[in-house]
């Protein structure tokens, strides 16, 4: 063969290769876009019916929104237009607000020590027996997948109305999402330190704690931190079903179309999720940094 | 004593250690040499039981290790101090945590376990860790996380947890393989060091033959899982290296100098 083929050879080896991906890659697009008109139809998902209810979502904001008057701003509760005016019950809600917030923290607590517990069997990597790895897999995957409010509909009628069937209903579930995740960190985790426990001497725990632990630790915390934003959210709606929290309220004043309520209540929400956001973004980097 | 007798691992059609025998008396220094792949690794973490033998049996002193379960292995384990390529140590915990792990096997009863867990040791066992790094000098950096550390340094740690354990042997997989010269060096005089001073016997899987040949009593050589040679260094001719590893000593030992130069960089 001539010096000079093998270049050329390679080029048109490369434009063939090439011209394989595209084709494979339109060909995926384009199948991707049959399935997203497939569900759309099946979703009910109609262009005219999404262009009609469109401004109707603008007319419900709209509405929610409070009718301020700058000159009665910072008046009293009793002024229609003023601050306090639109958060009338603001001591009520606070408090409200509180008890989700608490509900939260807690329900990340059991799911995230629940978790932790579960994640060292599920983990391939970490030498549990297979099937109570198989077992403890399929066990997390039921749990993340039964939604909270459906834990909450059972554990009320277990436990009756009130927090503790909502905390119960939220750690259900965050030990589903929270154990997977963890899992993953851990199955990311390398292997030499926990074989070096082994080697030791160490058990299965030791070699868990001391091996894989200090090496994904971050990961689990700041996985946890989201996941108590995430149960912020879920614990301010999980109310709908009697399980305490702010959620009560909300479902109340929506029903009862208190329209500046529903802003009032929705507002300090997102306040309440922002604030945790900044804390845990400082706890993350503060563990981060710390030697253990 | 420790005896194996026709000891085997095969991995599907492969057969990494095939039947090896052989007896290593207490206090000496054994050293294990011969290509990658040859079965040196899988025969040192058949010794620990990291690696199950297919077939064939461990005795120390009379004491069949391959039917040891339980808390009776990880007892044995404490007894053979493992030494690893990659040093194997917690990179984001301290080198005094690191040494500590080495103490984890003496723990007895459910309490002292627990507590072992939880991260809290005793101060006899914190005394006897710092006295370990002083004796090594690295009392200085126990605060340290192991990831600042220098790779020797590293492994120096790791031996701290091994002689933490309190072992009868010590088991070295490739110490040096990942060290530059002097690191290297003075690695093995550690272990040359424990050899002597403490008695302890010492199996050492090693790249390097001039290693082998400074540090070892006997040299073991395998080839393709078998045993290819075994005997002092002295008899360790140019013509039995050449029949173990296919190539002359001198194109081995230029083969291994780029790869150790590149490591110092």
């Amino acid at each position: 063969m001539a010096a000079g083929a093998a270049p050329l050879r390679m080029e048109a080896a490369f434009r063939a290769a090439r011209r394989q991906r595209r084709a494979a890659t339109l060909l995926g697009l384009a199948v991707l876009l049959a399935c997203l008109l497939a569900s759309a139809w099946v979703a009910e998902a109609h262009p005219a019916r999404l262009l009609e209810g469109l401004p109707r979502i603008g007319e419900y904001f709209h509405r929610i929104l409070p009718t301020l008057r700058r000159e009665a701003l910072f008046a009293g509760a009793e002024t229609e237009g003023s601050l306090a005016f639109w958060f009338y019950r603001l001591d009520s809600w606070a408090w409200l607000l509180f008890e989700t917030a608490n509900m939260a923290a807690l329900a990340t607590l059991m799911g995230a020590a629940a978790a932790l517990a579960l994640c060292f069997v599920a983990a391939r990597n970490a030498g549990a027996p297979r099937p109570l790895a198989l077992a403890t897999r399929r066990l997390l995957e039921a749990l993340r997948t039964v939604p909270e409010i459906v834990f909450a509909l059972i554990l009320v009628w277990a436990f009756g109305v009130g927090p503790l069937a909502g905390i119960l209903a939220i750690a259900l579930h965050s030990t589903g999402a929270l154990g997977k995740l963890f899992a993953e960190a851990v199955e990311n985790a390398g292997a030499g330190p926990w074989e070096a426990v082994r080697a030791a001497g160490g058990g299965w725990a030791e070699a868990c704690r001391f091996g894989l632990l200090p090496q994904v630790l971050p990961n689990l915390l700041s996985y946890a931190l989201l996941r108590f934003e995430i149960n912020l959210r879920a614990a301010s709606v999980i109310g709908f079903v009697g399980a305490g929290g702010i959620g009560e309220e909300l479902y109340t004043v929506i029903a009862f179309n208190h329209y500046e309520e529903i802003s009032a209540i929705v507002l300090l929400i997102i306040l309440c999720v922002a604030a945790i956001d900044l804390l845990s973004e400082r706890l993350r980097h503060h563990v981060i940094g710390a030697a253990r | 004593m420790l005896e194996l007798q026709g000891l085997t691992r095969r991995f599907g059609a492969v057969t990494a250690v095939d039947r090896v025998s052989l007896s290593v008396p207490e206090g000496q220094m054994l050293g294990i040499i011969g290509r990658s792949g040859a079965g040196k690794s899988t025969l040192l973490r058949m010794i620990n039981r990291l690696t199950e033998p297919s077939a064939g049996r461990i005795l120390h002193d009379g004491r069949d290790i391959t039917a040891l379960s339980g808390r009776a292995l990880r007892a044995w384990r404490a007894d053979c101090a493992m030494i690893f390529q990659q040093f194997n140590l917690v990179q984001r915990l301290d080198v005094l945590t690191n040494v500590l792990i080495g103490r984890l096997s003496r723990r007895r009863g459910p309490l002292a376990r627990l507590g072992a867990l939880l991260g809290l040791f005793t101060a006899e066992e914190r005394a006897m860790a710092l006295a370990l790094l002083d004796r090594f000098g690295l009392a200085e950096t126990a605060l340290q996380r192991a990831e600042t550390l220098s790779g020797g340094q590293q492994q120096r740690v790791a031996i701290c947890r091994a002689l933490m354990q309190e072992p009868r042997l010590i088991l070295a997989d490739e110490p040096i393989a990942s060290l530059d010269p002097a690191n290297a060096r003075a690695v093995m005089e550690a272990l040359r060091e424990v050899n002597r001073g403490q008695g302890l016997t010492v199996l050492c899987n090693l790249h390097d033959l001039a290693a082998a040949r400074h540090y070892c009593d006997r040299i073991l050589a395998l080839q393709a899982g078998r045993v290819a040679f075994d005997g002092p260094p002295a008899e360790l001719t140019p013509a039995r290296v050449e029949a173990i590893y296919g190539i002359p000593e001198a194109v081995l030992a230029a083969e291994g100098a780029p790869a150790r130069a590149a490591l110092v960089h």
